[in-house]
């Protein structure tokens, strides 16, 4: 077994962002379009936006999360990546996954170290900004894990995007319940624990079904 | 035991006869225990007076709804190991039945929710979230295979995910102790013995019995007919392949 497969699944991931020209600006600007677009639709006023800043950010990284993993293992499949990541030695599950950390690395993480400006505008205090981007940071990977499981089960279906959401949408449910909870109670409560559990338990399952659905739409 | 009836053949003769053994046997069960609850049993008065008696519909398809997910993930377990067709076809049976003891589940609760908790609806109970989300299971699960070409990529996509979702069920069983809001505490599963007098009881988990084999009848009659689907394809391409 060898590690090459896996690291150049990662390469392609990161490098596949910058190939279109935009980089780390395109999830950066609906994650910031969709989070500015709430205050116009729900009103402005402070207290508001305050009890529902938080929440409307969650929205924002799950849908950044729905948009830009639609064509994550189609592209894949249309070139033909993906018979020769079946046929190699290392682990498709292992491969998939550092795909799926890559494509995290560009379009999840960033929108987490934007938060604090976002949650700025929103009106959240700022004593939770730190506490708020751990669990921003924890429930993106979750979102793009179990996201990645369902993209790689539509992998095969032409304009797959609704159907991933769908799909993962009662996995991001628990993220989002924990989530929201560990912004309440901050870091002493247990929230943020069974958030942290959550990441891992996604970060240990996902990888095993994403490898099964891409075996299955390699066939 | 249940690989005697992975050949198709015997499972077309068994549910021939089983079907209306368990359909009049679970109307006969479900019938009579269904009139005795809603109309002969004494009120309760301390959970509220007669809208307790809801909890005869309301109780049996919260049971069978995480027992049907259970059945869905069970045998396309089956089926992913060792490939046996029926268990797909049991599979894509329970979906959509599934889904709508989900939708009953939580219709019925929200009925009783109304005049006992003064709400319809409440967002923040574990019980109520991951019954909705069990709800999304189903259907998420019947829209993959719906959207996939193929009768075999459709079983092994939907096999996929009916397996990783079925780490709802337990978060179901435990959200009313851990997470506990509004919901009641089990009151017939639990370590001390049901809480329930058996008055109530005795009829609760006789309706259970009959819709589970009401629903095991239906389940049998959509495998027969997914059977007869696929017997008539394979002779439509044979007579294709002739032509």
């Amino acid at each position: 077994m060898t590690g090459a497969p896996i690291l150049s699944a990662f390469n392609q991931a990161v490098s596949e962002a910058w190939a279109s020209g935009a980089g780390l600006l395109l999830p950066l600007g609906f994650f910031a379009g969709t989070a500015v677009l709430v205050p116009f639709s729900v009103g402005s006023e402070s207290e508001l936006l305050a009890r529902i800043g938080p929440g409307i950010l969650w929205l924002a990284l799950a849908l950044a999360s729905f948009v830009t993993l639609e064509r994550i293992f189609q592209a894949d499949l249309q070139d033909g990546a993906l018979d020769l990541w079946v046929q190699e030695d290392a682990s498709i599950s292992l491969i998939a996954a550092a795909k799926t950390l890559g494509h995290w690395l560009i379009s999840g993480l960033p929108l987490v170290l934007l938060t604090p400006l976002l949650a700025l505008t929103l009106q959240v205090p700022p004593e939770k900004t730190l506490p708020a981007m751990l669990a921003y940071g924890l429930g993106g990977l979750t979102f793009f894990m179990w996201g990645g499981v369902a993209a790689a089960l539509a992998a095969s279906v032409a304009r797959a995007g609704l159907l991933i959401a769908l799909i993962a949408l009662p996995f991001y449910l628990p993220t989002v319940i924990f989530g929201t909870l560990a912004l309440e109670e901050g870091l002493g409560g247990a929230s943020i624990l069974f958030l942290g559990a959550s990441t891992l338990f996604a970060l240990g399952v996902a990888p095993a079904a994403m490898g099964a659905a891409l075996r299955l739409a390699a066939d | 035991m249940w690989s005697i009836l992975a050949n198709p053949h015997r499972f077309m003769a068994f549910s021939k006869i089983a079907i209306p053994i368990a359909f009049a046997l679970g109307l006969i069960l479900f019938g009579y225990f269904l009139w005795q609850g809603l109309f002969v049993v004494p009120t309760d008065e301390v959970q509220g007076g007669d809208i307790f008696r809801g909890m005869f519909i309301h109780v049996p398809s919260a049971w069978m709804c995480m027992g049907l997910y259970v059945g869905l993930a069970g045998s396309s377990f089956v089926w992913f190991i060792w490939r046996h067709e029926l268990a797909d076809v049991a599979a894509r049976a329970i979906a959509p039945i599934g889904a709508g003891y989900t939708a009953l589940c939580l219709a019925t609760g929200a009925v009783w929710g109304k005049p006992t908790w003064g709400t319809w609806w409440l967002w923040d109970d574990a019980r109520i979230m991951s019954v909705l989300v069990l709800f999304f299971l189903f259907i998420g699960y019947m829209a993959l295979r719906a959207a996939l070409e193929t009768r075999q990529k459709a079983a092994r996509a939907g096999a996929i995910l009916a397996m990783v979702g079925v780490i709802n069920v337990p978060v179901i069983r435990f959200s009313v102790d851990i997470w506990s809001s509004i919901h009641q505490g089990p009151s017939v599963i639990r370590a001390d013995g049901p809480a329930m007098s058996w008055v109530y009881l005795q009829p609760l988990l006789l309706i259970f019995l009959g819709q589970l084999l009401i629903i095991s009848a239906l389940i049998l009659i959509l495998m027969r007919a997914e059977i007869y689907n696929q017997q008539a394809d394979a002779a439509l391409a044979r007579r294709l392949s002739k032509a």
